[in-house]
């Protein structure tokens, strides 16, 4: 219940969200920054917990829906609360985070405790006054949206109209608006008459970061589809196709399960959108739909692996990707504890670990190889010492700073860069 | 231009797959396998012996808050928390023919 299923930043970055398995939040708050400190940055601790869902069963198919959180998004602050949209397979729901840093007092007719005082005591009369509290951050539920996936939701997605927001399952994608629970769109429906011909599915969607108009979703067979909502109210022909042609030479059995697509992001700038699938992240030019013009490769010596991962499942784990917030450096797990970073300017990466027994607090991260194959160099870690127990599916990335937020399985790490 | 002698890594892995699972189909992205992601980790539970172990656990003051994992007998009602997760079993293995 403890298994962290997703990470992240509100768009401040003062505060981390994560979801669970248990359906469970924990929010994060960075602390304001003491200058006398070493590290100039304020550390995170923990601000708000709630649970935001339960299973529930569908008495029709006698199946439980998981309470996991599949996905957290957060809401641009426009007041003093702050709202995020989390979801599990099936309900999508509006939190409010409020602070409570002042109750009334002095009442007249209560006691302190709550209880009513005889009236007939009453013998003078004073105003309540706001008195200081103890800071008391409270969530609760202000809209639950429900009852419009069959499927399971894998991704949710806020409009930059701050008034919409999609929600993508595997066959369809859904249009809400933030205020009406009982009225969705479908926007997309890539469901076969007759499901026997179903060849793909959808894996992730997401808003465009600026064109309100605009939305991709990638597919397990590797595409990315562009959507534009202003050419017709179902999108179900797409605006642009994204695929990278194949080699028809190099297709092997595990080509397409490889090339399912686990996340899709789009650039703070919006000019370029990322994929990941099984062994590499690409970024692509959104003006180009041929090919994407980088191809980093997150772990390649698993390609030589590829029959025991489809064994042991593992060559179906959905790996998230992130940029930083200037788009120049891009972020992804893997297995081992180990997550990479590809610096697109530098054309360096790095690979880092996430554990306790490789890093104490303050100390800075080492890198890490893996040896494919010959002679293991001292340090190395061999391909066959991974342990694919270990994956690291959800990473995020501070908007403005160098801050991360990496998930192991029931850790979550928050790294930053070191300051002078 | 190298003559291409040497076997992909991913073809070698193939081999491997189809040398342990002869019967495997040749079309891994087919329905078979999607059908089988559209279902994943689905639990099945019987509503009635749910909410038939509901109310008796109303009825009844629970002196011990039991936190292990009875097992399941015949006169114990399971509810969903103690099931061991299925199998769904309506699906065929993704390695069966």
């Amino acid at each position: 219940a403890d298994i962290i299923s997703t990470v992240e930043f509100n768009h401040s970055g003062e505060l981390l969200a994560t979801g669970d398995k248990g359906g469970r939040v924990v929010i994060f708050q960075q602390e304001p920054e003491n200058k006398s400190q070493l590290q100039c940055r304020g550390e995170y601790n923990v601000y708000s917990t709630f649970q935001s869902h339960e299973p529930e069963f569908d008495y029709l198919k006698s199946l439980e829906i998981e309470e996991k959180i599949n996905k957290i998004r957060w809401l641009p602050q426009k007041n003093a609360a702050q709202f995020l949209l989390s979801t599990n397979d099936k309900t999508i729901k509006l939190w409010k985070i409020s602070e409570r840093d002042k109750r009334p007092e002095g009442y007249n007719l209560k006691e302190e405790d709550g209880r009513y005082r005889d009236p007939s005591t009453v013998t003078t009369l004073r105003v309540p006054v706001f008195r200081p509290m103890d800071l008391m951050v409270e969530a609760s539920p202000r809209r639950v949206f429900a009852n419009a996936h069959t499927y399971h939701i894998n991704s949710i997605s806020v409009n930059s109209d701050y008034e919409t927001y999609l929600s993508a399952d595997d066959l369809r994608v859904n249009l809400w608006h933030l205020e009406i629970t009982d009225r969705s769109f479908n926007i997309v429906d890539i469901k076969p008459a007759n499901m026997e011909e179903l060849t793909e599915v959808i894996t992730a969607a997401e808003f465009h970061p600026n064109q309100c108009n605009t939305f991709v979703y990638s597919s397990s067979k590797g595409t990315i589809r562009l959507c534009d909502m202003r050419e017709s109210a179902l999108c179900d022909k797409h605006s642009k196709l994204f695929e990278e042609p194949e080699d028809p030479s190099n297709r092997s059995f595990f080509s397409e399960i490889i090339s399912s697509i686990s996340d899709v992001k789009f650039s703070h700038n919006g000019r370029y959108m990322m994929t990941r699938d099984y062994l590499s992240v690409k970024i692509w030019d959104l003006n180009m739909e041929s090919r994407p013009v980088e191809t980093y490769q997150v772990h390649e010596y698993l390609r030589s692996k590829l029959c025991s991962l489809y064994e042991n499942d593992c060559i179906f784990d959905k790996f998230e990707c992130c940029w930083n917030g200037s788009d120049s450096v891009v972020m992804t797990g893997s297995y081992n504890n180990f997550f990479r970073m590809f610096d697109r300017g530098q054309k360096k990466d790095v690979t880092l670990e996430a554990s306790r027994e490789s890093s104490k607090p303050r100390a800075v991260l080492k890198p890490r190889k893996v040896c494919a194959g010959g002679k293991r160099k001292k340090d190395e870690i061999s391909v066959d010492s991974l342990d694919f127990n270990k994956k690291i599916l959800h990473t995020a990335w501070h908007p403005q700073e160098n801050i991360i937020a990496v998930a192991t399985t029931n850790n979550l790490y928050i790294f930053q860069d070191k300051l002078n | 231009e190298m003559e291409d002698k040497v076997v992909s890594p991913e073809k070698v892995e193939e081999a491997k797959l189809k040398a342990r699972y002869p019967h495997l189909g040749s079309k891994p992205g087919g329905s078979d396998l999607l059908r089988k992601r559209l279902q994943k980790g689905q639990k099945y539970f019987d509503s009635g012996d749910y909410n038939m172990a509901k109310a008796k656990m109303k009825n009844k003051q629970l002196p011990t808050a039991t936190t292990e994992k009875a097992e399941v007998t015949g006169d114990h009602i399971p509810t969903p928390q103690d099931l061991p997760q299925r199998k769904p079993s309506l699906v065929a293995s993704k390695l069966a023919g």
